[in-house]
């Protein structure tokens, strides 16, 4: 039960100057710039991006700085941004065949049309801290080498073209929009798809692994992982042509998982999607896993013991400002529910007390 | 579609997609005399994706957009929706969608669009050959004799 209280404006105010203070920190330190979390901070600004579900890195850098570095509550600041935005429409869908490649690699394949480009990954480093980078230095520039023309086709085009990967039909249907109809399930994969790309890292990572110790069983490769600039385009009713009129990156990974068939239909690889703002292949690689566990039942697979396959456990779990904004509702007064709490436990023990009493 | 139309929808992406301070640096000029259609108006575009990059469309997430429209003193109209939430790109965009229309058109298309088009495949080009640097050459260890 909540009831209006006054008082503590003091003290709330003070608490604000004082949080202020404590972002600025030392004041014998330079203040940070935002373009400077943007550019160095990057992956930390994509991932407010992701899941504040916009794409403006300056934005996302601001949120951070705002926020003393804490992402989510960078992610609440942009959610809560988005919503002051007038929608003007909506864009085509994006083509990830025709990206502009900074990372794309397969563990399906060794030799595939494109090759395997490493781009400026974490893998193969040590782990080690560096210590040289807390000193400013010159940095070299990244290494260029001849570059073939043109885009780069996906990997699984391949197998499909083969037939041994399940099509993945553009049926038109109306889109839904998690933005502006409230979450039903069971939901239509465009749903799921669009709560999974905005959900909170940490839990999709965490189902994702699940679903590979073996609850809901469904061995995933990642066919292919690709990271590089997309064109957006949209339609100009007024000009009567689409223009493309933002470069976004983003983060693609398609899963091949075990097969399907039957009698009457020969066998099969199945497949899970994960598609995400920025350079977050953590959130895409596990996106696209959490994905396939989610077609479990429309795939026919044997369900009902593992999380990862529960669609309203997923997607009612899955957004981090709904769960931190529940969370932490809790820390705030509940003054009235507790005393009655109280009055609750405090009147059975009087009554116990006073049979006691009694009996003696 | 028109010849004229694919001109024009190619130099407003090019125009969406740059940066406030390279159009400045490339039309230092004073803008031309204008009224408002609708000044520059920031919003967000739905991005949509497609499962299995073929499939189903989905919602991805929203990006930030500014749109502005601008009528000339000859009565030519210009239009604009930029990436980004600067209100004085959306306005020059609009400004050269209009002089790319007029007699003005030849002297924007050189110092504007071709510069923007050639910075863009430039940064393209030195992407791809950064990514070309990071490509893996496979080779097979050869059993040692002996």
């Amino acid at each position: 039960m909540y009831v209006a209280v006054k008082g503590g404006a003091r003290a709330i105010e003070n608490a604000h100057r004082w949080l202020a203070d404590a972002r600025r920190g030392d004041r014998d330190l330079p203040d940070l710039d935002v373009a400077q979390i943007r550019e160095q901070l990057a992956l930390a600004v994509d991932r407010v991006m992701a899941e504040g579900s916009l794409y403006d890195p300056d934005l996302a850098a601001l949120a951070l700085k705002q926020a003393r570095g804490d992402a989510i509550e960078a992610v609440f600041l942009i959610r809560t941004f988005r919503t002051t935005l007038p929608r003007f429409g909506a864009s085509l869908p994006i083509r990830t065949d025709a990206m502009q490649i900074t990372r794309r690699i397969s563990a399906t394949y060794k030799d595939v049309p494109g090759g395997q480009v490493l781009g400026p990954t974490f893998d193969y480093t040590h782990r080690l801290l560096d210590f040289t980078l807390s000193d400013a230095k010159p940095v070299p520039a990244a290494a260029e080498a001849a570059a073939p023309a043109g885009p780069v086709p996906h990997i699984l085009s391949h197998l499909g073209a083969e037939g041994l990967i399940q099509p993945e039909p553009a049926e038109p249907a109306d889109v839904p929009d998690l933005t502006r109809a409230p979450l039903a399930v069971p939901a239509a994969r465009p749903l799921r798809l669009q709560a999974l790309t905005r959900g909170d890292e940490g839990f999709l990572l965490s189902l994702a692994y699940s679903t590979q110790r073996g609850y809901g069983r469904n061995h995933a490769f990642v066919g292919e992982l690709r990271i590089g600039y997309v064109r957006v385009a949209a339609y100009l009713p007024k000009l009567g042509f689409e223009i493309e009129f933002a470069d976004i990156l983003v983060t693609e990974c398609e899963s091949v998982n075990q097969f399907q068939g039957s009698r009457t239909q020969p066998a099969q690889f199945t497949r899970g999607y994960g598609l995400v703002f920025g350079q977050s292949e953590r959130q895409a690689i596990s996106m696209a896993l959490v994905d396939r566990a989610l077609r479990a039942r429309e795939l026919g697979e044997e369900t009902g013991t593992a999380s990862a396959q529960d669609e309203e456990f997923v997607l009612s779990h899955c957004d981090n400002i709904q769960s931190s904004g529940f969370l932490e509702h809790i820390k705030l007064p509940h003054y009235v529910d507790f005393q009655a709490e109280l009055e609750l436990i405090r009147k059975p023990r009087r009554d116990a007390y006073a049979g006691q009493e009694a009996a003696e | 579609m028109t010849a004229a139309s694919i001109d024009r929808k190619e130099c407003l992406g090019l125009l969406a997609r740059a940066s406030l301070a390279k159009l400045k640096a490339l039309w230092p000029n004073d803008p031309p005399q204008f009224e408002w259609l609708r000044r520059p108006e920031t919003g967000a575009m739905m991005v949509q994706g497609r499962a299995g990059a073929t499939g189903a469309a989905f919602n991805l997430g929203e990006v930030t957009v500014t749109r502005a429209s601008v009528r000339l003193g000859c009565g030519t109209l210009g239009h604009a929706l930029v990436q980004g939430r600067d209100p004085d790109k959306a306005a020059r965009a609009a400004l050269f969608d209009a002089l790319l229309q007029t007699a003005d058109a030849a002297r924007v298309q050189a110092q504007v669009i071709a510069p923007l088009r050639a910075a863009e495949e430039e940064a393209h080009a030195v992407q791809a050959r950064r990514a070309a640097a990071t490509k893996v050459d496979f080779f097979t260890m050869v059993r040692g004799e002996g």
